[in-house]
C-alpha cells in the first residue's frame, strides 16, 4: 500500500509517494538524499536522525511517513543554512564539541530546539535540553559549553 | 611577535563539514549498481553445522560462503595469528559467529530472506565463563586447556616474601563486558576495480585490513586498496573488527563483480561484535607487622571468546600495568586468556590496562579499609619515581609528576575535608585513583614490529599533504598533526592538508592503537616535515619521507618479557564524588576532578575533550554498562535502550587539568592520552561508592540494582 505525502521540507513544499509506515529516516536519507541525518541506534534512544517538525523536535527512526503528511520538516541541511543553524555550528566548532561527528548533527537540531524555547539556558537546562542525545566521545561537557557559547553569541537571534 | 604554544586551540579541521552534516561516512556512500549484505550467523553457541536451508533466492540475489572461496585462497582472516575464520565451515564457536553473507540489491527483501534462512545443528555444551573455560566444560576447543595464552613475570622472589609474610590478603576482582558504542555501527563497502579491489571501511588500520583479507583470494597486498572512510568513533572496535566484515565483503565481490554495502543495525552492532574482555584478578598481598606491602602475588585471567585475535596482546597490557602506579618490592603476575564460546574480545580504548589498574585500584582500597587507613595514605607509600624498577625489571626513565598531580585534584575537590566530613557508610563518599598508560607498542614493538614510516608531499599550489596510514576517529588526530606539520614547517595550518588514508598512495605509519599516533608518528611526522623544510624553496613538487627511530637505552627481552615494557608512560589522578540513595541505592556523582600528564598538549581544547569522553566512558563501564550473556543466546543488552551509556544527565562537568611534563622523543614534547583517561576514573567511582556504602565491592559494573543486592 502506498500513499501521496504532502509536506514541507526545509522549506521547499515535496510530495513523495510511499508505504505510510515507512520511517521518515529512510525517506530523508534515500529518497531525498539527506545524509546529514544519521541513523545509530533505530529505536529513538539517541537522537543522531533527530530532525525538526514543525519546529518540535523528534527522532526520525520513530516517525512513519503517514505522519508527515502537511507538516514542516527542517533537517541539518536546512538548519545550516539560517543564521540560528550557522550560529550553532559556529560555535561547536569552536566550542571543542565536535568529535567524531556522528552525534553532532542530531545535537545542533537538539541545540536549535532548546534555544528556540529558552534563548538563555542555564547549564542544567542545557543537560536536560540534549538528554535524548547520546554521545560517546565527548562525555558533553564541551558540548554543553558550546550550546551556552552559542546562546551568547547569539544575542537575539532566538 | 612571539610564536604561541602549539597546545593554543585551533579550530578543528574536520569540525564544520561535521556538525554540518556534510561529512559523509559509509552509510552515506552509494555506487551505481551497489549491492547490499547481510550476514547469517551461528545461532547457537557451540556444535556443529548439519544443514543449511535456503529459500528460494530471486534474481540477482545471492548467498555467499566458504565455498565461494577460490582455489588458493584461505578461508582465515589474519589479524595477528592465523586463527579468525571468515566463515564457518562446519563447527561454529559462539553465537553470531559468521556462517555466510546474502547479498542483494533490497534491503528489505534482504531482511525478508534472511529470516527465511534456517541453520541446523548438532549442539555441544558451551563454556562462557572463565570457569567454565578453565574447567573446559563440554571439553576443550582450543588445544589441551582452552588457553589462548598463559604466562608469568616475576619481580624479586614472592615465594619467599609470602612465605615471611605476617599476614596475606587476599581478594578478587571482577569485570565485566563492555561494549565500544561507536555511535556510527560498524560498516564496509568492497568493489571491483580492475584487476583489483578497493575496500571502504570505517576503521582504524586500514593496512590491517589489507593485511588480513588479501589471502582469501590469494592475492598481493598491492591488490587490496583500504580506503578509509570518515569514521564516527572507534574505541579500539574498529582495531581488528572490520577484517569481519570486509572479508566475506572480498569473497562475495569477487563473485558478484559489483559493490557491495554491508552496513550494521544498532542491535547486529550490540550481539555480534568484539567486546571489552572480562576480567578475573586474583590477589594475594603480603603485609608487614605494621601493614607495609611487602609484595603481591598476582592472577590475571581474561575472557577472550571464541577466537585470540590481539587477546595475547591485551592481556600482556594487562599484566605490565597489574601493579599500577605502584613499587611493590616483590611481584608474580600471572596471565591467561581463556577461550569461550562467546563473542571474541578485542581491543577496546585501555586495551587490557583498565581491567587490572581497577583490580589493584580497588584492591589497595580493600587493604586500607581492613587496616583502618585512608586509602590516599596507603597508596601514597609506594608511588613510582624515576629511575625506578617496574613490575618486569625495567625503569622508570621519566619524572613521575604524581605528586604534583595530586596537589592539583585534592585542591580541586577538597578531597581531605570531604574524608574527614563524609563518615564511611553516611551515604555520601569521595573517592581517589590513579593509572598510568604505557605509551605505544609493548617493549621494542614500535621498532621490530611496526617500523613505521611517514610522508609529506610539498605540492606544487603550495599545499602540504601528509600522506600516513594514521587514521582521524574523532580523537582530533588530524588537527594534531596538523599542527605538527604546520608548527615544524613555519606555515599556516590552512596550508596542510590530511585527507582519509588509502593505502595505495600513503606510508605505512601502523595502526591507529595504542596511544601512540600523536608520539610515535607525531613524531616521524616532524622529522618529514624538516627534511621538507630544508627543501621548502624547491619548485617542484616533491616528497619527503622519514621513519621511526627507537630511543636508546631500553632493553627488551619479548620472551621472558623483561626489561623496559613501555619507554614512557602517562600518569592520572582522579577523584570522584558520590551520593548514595539509602533506599533506592542510586547513585548520584557529584564531582569529577582530574589530573593528567601526556607530555605536552598538542591542542589542549581537543585535549581536554579526550580527558572529558575517557572519564565518562569509564563511569559508565564502572556505574551502569551492564551485559550479561546467556548462555544460548548471547548477549542479552544489545540496542541502546537496554545497554545503558551515559546521557548527559548523568554525571556533572568536570573540573581536569594538566601537568607539563615534556617527553623529549615526542613531537613538542607530546606523549600518548587516547587511552589513559579512560584507565583510573572507575576505580575512583567504586573507591567513593564503598566508602559512602560501607561495604567492598568487588565487581563492575554496578548500577543500583546489584548494589541493591551487594547491600541486602
Amino acid at each position: 500500500m502506498t500513499r501521496d505525502i504532502q509536506f514541507v521540507l526545509n522549506g521547499k513544499d515535496v510530495a513523495i509517494t510511499c508505504d505510510p509506515l515507512k520511517r521518515l529516516l529512510d525517506v530523508l536519507r534515500d529518497d531525498f538524499g539527506l545524509f546529514g541525518t544519521k541513523e545509530a541506534c533505530g529505536e529513538g534512544e539517541c537522537g543522531a536522525c533527530s530532525v525538526l517538525k514543525d519546529s518540535k523536535i523528534i527522532t526520525t527512526c520513530m516517525v512513519p511517513m503517514g505522519s508527515v503528511q502537511g507538516c514542516e520538516i527542517m533537517t541539518i541541511e536546512g538548519l545550516r543554512e539560517t543564521a540560528r543553524g550557522k550560529c550553532i555550528i559556529e560555535a561547536f566548532a569552536d566550542g571543542g564539541a565536535v568529535q567524531c561527528g556522528f552525534c553532532i548533527p542530531g545535537m545542533v537540531i537538539a541545540a536549535e530546539s532548546l534555544l528556540a524555547s529558552n534563548p538563555e539556558p542555564s547549564e542544567e537546562d542545557i543537560r536536560l535540553g540534549i538528554s535524548g542525545n547520546l554521545c560517546r566521545c565527548t562525555g558533553y561537557d564541551l558540548i554543553v559549553e558550546s550550546i551556552r557559547l552559542a546562546a551568547k553569541r547569539g544575542n537575539g537571534l532566538w | 611577535m612571539a610564536k604561541k604554544p602549539i597546545g593554543t586551540p585551533m579550530r578543528r579541521t574536520d569540525a564544520l563539514t561535521k556538525a554540518s552534516g556534510a561529512e559523509k561516512y559509509l552509510s552515506d556512500m552509494h555506487f551505481d549498481g551497489m549491492l547490499y549484505a547481510r550476514m547469517v550467523r551461528s545461532g547457537i553457541p557451540r556444535g556443529t553445522i548439519t544443514d543449511i536451508s535456503l529459500p528460494p533466492l530471486p534474481d540477482g540475489y545471492r548467498f555467499i560462503t566458504y565455498k565461494d572461496i577460490p582455489a588458493g585462497g584461505n578461508n582465515e582472516l589474519v589479524m595477528i595469528k592465523k586463527d579468525y575464520r571468515c566463515f564457518a565451515e562446519k563447527d561454529v564457536r559462539y553465537v553470531g559467529e559468521t556462517i555466510g553473507l546474502l547479498v542483494g540489491p533490497d534491503r528489505s527483501v534482504l531482511v525478508d530472506l534472511l529470516e527465511q534462512i534456517s541453520v541446523s545443528y548438532e549442539e555441544q555444551v558451551p563454556a562462557v565463563t572463565i570457569d567454565e573455560g578453565l574447567a573446559c566444560k563440554g571439553g576443550a576447543f582450543v588445544g589441551e586447556n582452552n588457553l589462548f595464552c598463559d604466562f608469568t613475570i616475576h619481580k624479586g622472589d614472592i615465594d619467599a616474601v609470602l612465605a615471611d609474610a605476617h599476614r596475606i590478603f587476599e581478594d578478587e576482582i571482577i569485570t565485566g563486558w563492555q561494549e565500544h558504542v561507536h555511535l556510527e555501527t560498524n560498516a564496509a563497502l568492497v568493489m571491483p576495480d580492475g584487476d583489483k579491489f578497493v575496500v571502504y571501511a570505517s576503521a582504524q588500520c586500514p593496512f590491517y585490513v589489507r593485511k588480513s583479507i588479501a589471502g582469501l583470494l590469494n592475492r598481493p597486498y598491492e591488490d587490496i586498496v583500504v580506503r578509509q572512510t570518515t569514521t564516527g568513533g572507534a574505541f579500539g572496535g574498529k582495531e581488528h573488527f572490520p577484517d569481519v566484515l570486509a572479508g566475506p565483503l572480498l569473497v562475495a565481490a569477487n563473485v558478484i563483480k559489483k559493490p557491495i554495502q554491508l552496513v550494521f543495525d544498532r542491535h547486529e552492532d550490540g550481539a555480534y561484535s568484539v567486546k571489552r574482555h572480562p576480567s578475573r584478578t586474583r590477589f594475594k598481598t603480603a603485609l608487614d607487622e605494621q601493614g607495609n606491602i611487602l609484595g603481591m602475588d598476582i592472577d590475571v585471567v581474561y575472557n577472550a571468546g571464541g577466537y585470540e585475535s590481539c587477546s595475547y596482546v591485551v592481556l600482556q597490557r594487562g599484566v605490565f600495568h597489574a601493579t599500577g602506579v605502584y613499587n611493590i618490592p616483590a611481584s608474580r603476575v600471572r596471565g591467561r586468556a581463556v577461550a569461550t564460546n562467546t563473542f571474541p574480545s578485542d581491543a577496546f580504548r585501555g586495551f587490557g590496562a583498565p581491567q587490572t589498574l581497577f583490580a589493584v585500584e580497588t584492591h589497595l582500597c580493600h587493604i586500607a579499609a581492613a587496616l583502618g587507613v585512608d586509602p590516599l595514605a596507603l597508596k601514597s607509600k609506594y608511588f613510582l619515581r624515576q629511575g625506578d624498577p617496574t613490575v618486569t625489571n625495567g625503569h622508570v626513565f621519566e619524572k613521575v609528576v604524581i605528586p604534583e598531580m595530586l596537589d592539583q585534584v585534592l585542591q580541586a575537590s577538597g578531597y581531605k575535608q570531604k574524608v574527614a566530613e563524609y563518615k564511611r557508610g553516611s551515604g555520601k563518599g569521595i573517592g581517589i585513583s590513579f593509572y598510568n598508560h604505557g605509551g605505544a607498542f609493548t617493549g621494542n614493538g614500535e621498532q621490530m614490529i611496526i617500523k613505521a614510516k611517514a610522508r609529506l608531499h610539498k605540492r606544487a599550489d603550495g599545499f602540504v599533504e601528509i600522506l600516513v596510514g594514521s587514521t582521524e576517529m574523532g580523537q582530533g588526530l588530524q588537527t594534531a598533526f596538523t599542527k605538527i606539520v604546520a608548527d615544524t614547517l613555519g606555515i599556516d595550518e590552512d596550508k596542510v592538508l590530511y585527507p582519509n588514508p588509502d593505502t595505495a598512495n600513503v606510508a605505512d605509519s601502523g595502526p591507529t592503537v595504542a596511544s601512540r599516533s600523536t608520539m610515535i608518528v607525531g613524531k616521524i611526522l616532524e622529522g618529514a616535515a624538516l627534511k621538507m623544510k630544508e627543501r621548502w624553496n624547491e619548485s617542484e613538487d616533491f616528497f619527503t619521507e622519514d621513519e621511526y627511530k627507537h630511543p636508546e637505552g631500553h632493553p627488551w627481552d619479548q620472551v621472558t618479557f623483561q626489561g623496559d615494557a613501555y619507554i614512557a608512560y602517562g600518569w592520572g589522578v582522579c577523584a570522584v564524588e558520590v551520593e548514595v540513595d539509602p533506599l533506592t541505592f542510586e547513585v548520584v556523582t557529584k564531582g569529577i576532578w582530574s589530573s593528567h600528564d601526556i607530555g605536552v598538549p598538542i591542542d589542549e581544547l581537543v585535549v581536554h575533550g579526550q580527558i572529558n569522553g575517557g572519564i565518562i566512558q569509564s563511569l559508565g563501564y564502572a556505574a551502569m554498562e551492564k551485559l550479561d550473556f546467556h548462555p544460548k543466546k548471547g548477549f542479552k543488552q544489545v540496542g541502546l535502550s537496554d545497554y545503558i551509556i551515559p546521557t548527559s544527565m548523568d554525571f556533572p562537568s568536570q573540573g581536569a587539568s594538566l601537568v607539563h611534563n615534556p617527553y623529549p622523543y615526542g613531537p613538542s614534547g607530546a606523549k600518548g592520552m587516547g587511552e589513559l583517561v579512560f584507565n583510573g576514573a572507575s576505580a575512583a567511582f567504586i573507591d567513593a561508592v564503598s566508602r559512602a556504602v560501607d561495604k567492598d565491592i568487588r565487581a563492575i559494573p554496578i548500577p543500583p540494582e546489584t548494589l541493591t543486592e551487594l547491600m541486602a
